[in-house]
C-alpha cells in the first residue's frame, strides 16, 4: 500500500491519499495543474515536502535508487541511453511473455531505438519499466502513442499488474481509460485551496 | 659555442606593438566595434605582463619559501576564479569555486612538486625560478580542462535529461545514470593534451621551448624539458578531469539521487 502525507508539489495544496494493493487511483486535473510532478514527487526525482510511505516504511528510510526500484515512476515520452532496447534490460531476464503482451515483435529488442516508431518506443518503456516487478506503478499518460489496439493491450497488462496486488497511479486524458482501470480518482485543483482528495467513483 | 642574448629596448616593444594597427584596420573595415576591446585587452596585456615580470624578479631574488608559496597560492586561487568565471552554466557559484580551488591547489602542489622537487631536482627544492613557471603551466592547462568539463558536464545533462532520469527512475544509482554524461565529459577534459602530445614540435615550437631556446639553451635541453612538462600536464589535467567530473556530478545530483539542473543558472 502507498501512502501520501501532506506532500507538497508546486502550488498544489498539501495532498494526503492511500493507493492500496491492487488498487488503481487516477489523477485528474487540468493541463499544467502539476500531474507529472505529482508522480515524479512520489517516485523521489524531485525534492516535496511531505512523507511518502511504501507499506509502511518512509521513503527515507530507504537509499532513493532503493526507493525507486519499489516505486517506478514511468513517463509520458521515454528516454533511452543506448544504441538498441535489449541493453537496458537485465541479460538473464526473459522478456519473450511481455513483448508478446505488448504486441511487439522480439526484433525490436535489437533494432536501433532512434528508429523504433513512437508507439513501440512507449511499449518497449512500459515493459523496461514492469520487467523488476516493482510494487507501486506511477504511469504518466502510457497510452498516448498508441493506437486503440495497442493501448488496449496496454490496459489488459495494466489490468493484470492490479490483479497482481500491484499499486498503481494513472494519470490520462482518456476519460473512458480511468473508467475502465481506476478506482478511485484525485481532482488536483486549479488554484490553490482545498484538493479534492480520493472522491470515489464506483 | 657563445650565443649573444638579444635584450629588447621599448622602441622594439613599440615597433611590435603598431602591428595592432592591422587587427584595428579590419575591425574598422568590417565594423566590427572590437576596437574598444582590441585596446583593452593589449593594455591589459602589456600591464599584467609587465608585473609579473617585476614580482618574479623580486621573488627570485629573494628565493625565499614563503614568497614562493605565497604567490603560488594567488596562481591558484586566481585559476579557481578563472574556471568559476569560464562556465556557461554555471552550477551554484561559490561551490564551483571551492571545489576548482581546492582541486587545483591539490594538482598544483602534486604535480608540481613531483616534477620540480623530485625530478628536475634544483638547490634549493623549491628554487622558484623553477617551481613558478612549471607550477603556472600546470595550473593553466588543469583549469582549462576542470572548465571543459564542468561545461560538457551541465551541457550534456541538460540535453541528456529525460535519459539520465530514466534510469534513475529504474533505481539507478546517481554515477550510474550520469555515465554516459560522465563520459563525454572526460573524454573531453583530456582530448585538448592528446591533441598537443602528438602534433607538438610539427608545426609550432611549444612556447616553453621556444623561450629556452631564445634565451640559448641547447635545443635538446630544451626539448628535454619539454617532454618533462607535457608529462606533468598531461597527468595534471587528467586528475583535473576526474576531480571536475566527480565533482560536477556531486553538484548536478543529490544525496537522494535526484538530478537538479535547478542548480544550474544561465550566465545572466
Amino acid at each position: 500500500m502507498l501512502r501520501v502525507e501532506h506532500l507538497q508539489v508546486g502550488d498544489l495544496p498539501a495532498l494526503t491519499f492511500e493507493v492500496a494493493d491492487g488498487e488503481c487511483l487516477a489523477v485528474e486535473g487540468p493541463s499544467g495543474v502539476g500531474k507529472t510532478r505529482l508522480l515524479r514527487a512520489i517516485a523521489d526525482l524531485e525534492p516535496a515536502s511531505g512523507q511518502v510511505f511504501l507499506d509502511g516504511a518512509e521513503r527515507n528510510e530507504m537509499s532513493a535508487p532503493q526507493w525507486r526500484a519499489h516505486v517506478r515512476y514511468c513517463g509520458a515520452e521515454p528516454a533511452w541511453w543506448t544504441e538498441t532496447a535489449r541493453a537496458v534490460f537485465p541479460a538473464a531476464v526473459r522478456l519473450d511473455r511481455i513483448l508478446h503482451s505488448l504486441a511487439l515483435e522480439p526484433d525490436v529488442l535489437d533494432r536501433a531505438v532512434a528508429l523504433l516508431s513512437t508507439g513501440e518506443r512507449q511499449r518497449l518503456a512500459l515493459a523496461r519499466a514492469l520487467i523488476d516487478e516493482p510494487k507501486v506503478l506511477l504511469l504518466d499518460e502510457p497510452t498516448t502513442a498508441l493506437d486503440a489496439q495497442a493501448a488496449a493491450l496496454v490496459e489488459e497488462l495494466i489490468k493484470f499488474q492490479l490483479l497482481s496486488g500491484r499499486s498503481v497511479v494513472l494519470v490520462s486524458h482518456d476519460r473512458s481509460q480511468i473508467e475502465r482501470l481506476a478506482h478511485a480518482r484525485l481532482l488536483l485543483p486549479k488554484t490553490p485551496g482545498g484538493a479534492s482528495t480520493g472522491e470515489r467513483a464506483a | 659555442m657563445s650565443y649573444a642574448y638579444v635584450p629588447l629596448t621599448p622602441f622594439d616593444l613599440a615597433l611590435a606593438a603598431a602591428l595592432l594597427v592591422v587587427n584595428g584596420a579590419i575591425s574598422w573595415f568590417f565594423r566590427l566595434q572590437l576596437e574598444r576591446s582590441l585596446a583593452i585587452a593589449a593594455v591589459r596585456m602589456v600591464l599584467q605582463l609587465a608585473v609579473v615580470g617585476l614580482v618574479l624578479k623580486l621573488i627570485f631574488a629573494q628565493t625565499s619559501p614563503v614568497w614562493t608559496v605565497l604567490m603560488g597560492l594567488v596562481m591558484v586561487v586566481a585559476a579557481g576564479v578563472e574556471v568559476t568565471s569560464r562556465q556557461h552554466r554555471r552550477i551554484s557559484g561559490w561551490q564551483t569555486f571551492g571545489f576548482s580551488t581546492a582541486t587545483l591547489l591539490f594538482i598544483g602542489m602534486a604535480i608540481t612538486g613531483l616534477g620540480v622537487g623530485v625530478i628536475i631536482g634544483p638547490a634549493p627544492w623549491y628554487a622558484p625560478r623553477y617551481m613558478l613557471p612549471i607550477l603556472g603551466m600546470v595550473l593553466g592547462n588543469t583549469m582549462t580542462a576542470i572548465s571543459l568539463v564542468l561545461d560538457t558536464l551541465t551541457e550534456t545533462a541538460h540535453r541528456e535529461r529525460g535519459a539520465i532520469e530514466a534510469r534513475l527512475s529504474l533505481g539507478a544509482h546517481r554515477f550510474e545514470a550520469m555515465s554516459n554524461v560522465l563520459h563525454v565529459a572526460l573524454r573531453t577534459g583530456m582530448m585538448p593534451i592528446l591533441n598537443s602530445m602528438a602534433t607538438t614540435g610539427i608545426v609550432a615550437l611549444p612556447g616553453m621551448m621556444t623561450g629556452q631556446i631564445l634565451a640559448g639553451a641547447d635545443p635538446v635541453e630544451a626539448a628535454k624539458y619539454q617532454v618533462l612538462i607535457m608529462f606533468l600536464i598531461a597527468s595534471a589535467t587528467a586528475l583535473g578531469s576526474f576531480f571536475g567530473a566527480l565533482g560536477g556530478v556531486l553538484l548536478l545530483t543529490d544525496t537522494r539521487h535526484r538530478l537538479r539542473l535547478d542548480r544550474i543558472a544561465a550566465r545572466p
